[in-house]
């Protein structure tokens, strides 16, 4: 089997499952017992902090943990909402690509009486730090702009924003789930407010992440209870995917640079290879990209079949297609960058790890052509496009 | 559990009566890009009964294996018999289809009640 949905979700590391298995039997005190046995837990949630800390470039007690990067966004953002609304500011600036732990978050705030303005991205996926400045006002109390796209995996002008986020004063948060372990990332220098992660995209467990939240930035809490995370997030820890999370950091952080590279040179080699089926197309951008991402729309066929033949050839991968998610419209991440529906359902996600082969590479390569091929073969859409009665987009 | 029955990604892996009838007495095609599903279906009829049939699949894995089904059970039978083919007859001759999976078998009842249509318009012109 070739894993090539990193996206959604990885591998376990073998370091952080050896540093998470003492706490799944012999330590499995409650870190708020104040015996020696619990302490010893307690211990092991706050070294994983000050580890975690240390990747991200702040301070511990900036961070809080969560079950998970869905969590740290609704925290982040109603957070942020609750601020401005006792200032009397109800303006938040968003994107149309964002994930829908977000989307949906601003949503719900929307109900409540926000105004949100959701930035476009040019064909290519990027929002244009340009735009957020013309669009804050006096009432802005937030602007949350994802570090790196889930779907065509785009990275976006962080940095930029955030300056200018700092400048006008104005709250910013980032959903790095995507980029957190794969791309160098510190919040003082990206100029981050707030930032969401998940463990199980960067090789730790699933159900775990955090929150980064800047010193002074007043939390609210969206699970009451017992005085965990500092009042902020309450519930007995999850001790072991804690520590797990930060060994998993801590592993992929030292190992960025080699790690990128290598995914960097197969991922091009990957683009290249499928760029030669014809009527296919690039989504996303080619040098502002995640290391592990290739994203294609390919005329003519569906994604569902497109990854159920792949599947039968022992690929793992994804597709924005509607057929999917059990709803009729494809991607609003694909349609965001100017695919009309005919091409957004016939899309291909791969988002390869740092154990694929070049051998492995050229397999995905002829795989997908003899898919592409096959499903080609007997499409009303195809034949229409090769006889001239519709026109090629692609 | 996988999404579809063993019977779905048989017809899927292998769709029977792909391709296209030139000259055919009865054509449909149904659905659109926008949804996702396209079908298209070709016929010959002989004597009121149904001696080819081909089919043309823009879709998913239930659309591909929905549309290979119908053709299935129509072919060698009376116009009538194809026209009371139901999206549940061939769902359940596909061993059951998944409910986000239903509408998909719809367009394949469609695309045959169609067919049917544009050959008894053609046959009135004559
Ligand atoms: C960009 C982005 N944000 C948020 C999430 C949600 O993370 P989790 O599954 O940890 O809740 C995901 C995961 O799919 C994601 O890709
Ligand atoms: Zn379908």
């Amino acid at each position: 089997m070739i894993y090539a949905d990193n996206a959604a979700t990885t591998k376990l590391s073998r370091t952080a499952l050896n540093a998470m298995l003492p706490f799944l039997e012999e330590l499995y005190g409650n870190p708020s017992s104040l015996y020696a046995f619990g302490q010893k837990a307690k211990d092991a949630v706050e070294l994983a902090r000050e580890n975690i800390a240390r990747c991200m470039g702040c301070s511990p007690r900036e961070i809080i943990f969560t079950s998970g990067g869905s969590e740290a966004d609704n925290q982040a953002i109603l957070s942020a909402a609750a601020i401005g609304r006792k200032r009397g500011k109800t303006h938040i600036i968003s994107d149309t690509i964002e994930h829908h732990a977000v989307l949906h978050t601003l949503k719900k705030l929307e109900k409540e009486g926000f105004e949100v303005t959701y930035l476009p991205v040019d064909k290519n996926g990027l929002v244009r730090a340009a735009d957020v400045a013309a669009a804050i006002k006096d009432s802005t109390c937030l602007v949350t702009i994802m570090y790196a796209n889930n779907e065509i995996g785009t990275i976006e002008p962080i940095k930029e924003i955030g300056e200018l986020c700092r400048k006008r004063g104005v709250l910013f948060h980032t959903d790095a789930v995507q980029a957190v372990g794969h791309l160098p990332i510190n919040v003082e220098n990206d100029n981050i407010d707030m930032l969401s992660a998940s463990a199980h995209k960067f090789h730790g467990p699933k159900g775990t992440g955090f929150l980064y939240a800047k010193k002074g930035v007043a939390l609210q809490n969206l699970i009451e209870g017992g005085a965990q995370e500092r009042g902020k997030r309450a519930g007995t820890e999850n001790v072991a995917g804690i520590v797990g999370m930060a060994a998993s950091l801590s592993e992929a952080v030292e190992n960025m640079e080699s790690t990128s590279k290598k995914l960097t040179a197969l991922r091009d080699r990957i683009i290249k290879g499928l760029s030669q089926i014809s009527h296919s197309a690039l989504n996303g951008d080619e040098r502002m990209r995640l290391p592990s991402n290739v994203n294609f729309c390919f005329e003519g066929i569906e994604g569902e079949s497109l990854l159920l033949l792949l599947d039968d050839k022992g690929i793992c991968a994804s597709s924005g297609s509607a057929c999917t998610s059990g709803s009729l419209d494809p991607s609003h991440v694909l349609l965001s960058i100017g695919r009309v529906h005919d091409v957004a359902h016939g899309s291909l996600r791969l988002s390869i790890g740092e154990d694929i082969t070049e051998e492995q590479a050229d397999y995905i390569i002829k795989a997908v052509g003899e898919v592409v091929s096959h499903l080609r073969g007997f499409s009303p859409v195809w034949r229409d496009l090769i006889s001239g009665k519709r026109e090629f987009i692609l | 559990m996988a999404l579809y029955s063993e019977k779905v990604m048989e017809h899927f892996r292998c769709p029977r009566n792909v391709g296209v009838i030139e000259n055919a007495d009865g054509i449909g095609e149904v659905g659109n890009a926008k949804c996702g599903d396209i079908m298209k279906m070709y016929l010959k009829i002989d004597n009121d009964i149904i001696t080819d049939v081909k089919f043309e699949t823009f879709g998913c894995g239930s659309a591909i294996a929905s549309s290979s089904m119908a053709t299935e059970l129509i072919k060698g039978k009376p116009v009538s018999e194809a026209l009371a083919l139901t999206n549940k007859a061939v769902a359940e001759a596909l061993d059951g289809l998944p409910e986000v999976k239903m509408h998909c078998s719809v367009l394949a009842e469609e695309a045959i009640k169609n067919a049917i249509e544009d050959y008894y318009a053609k046959r009135k012109e004559k």
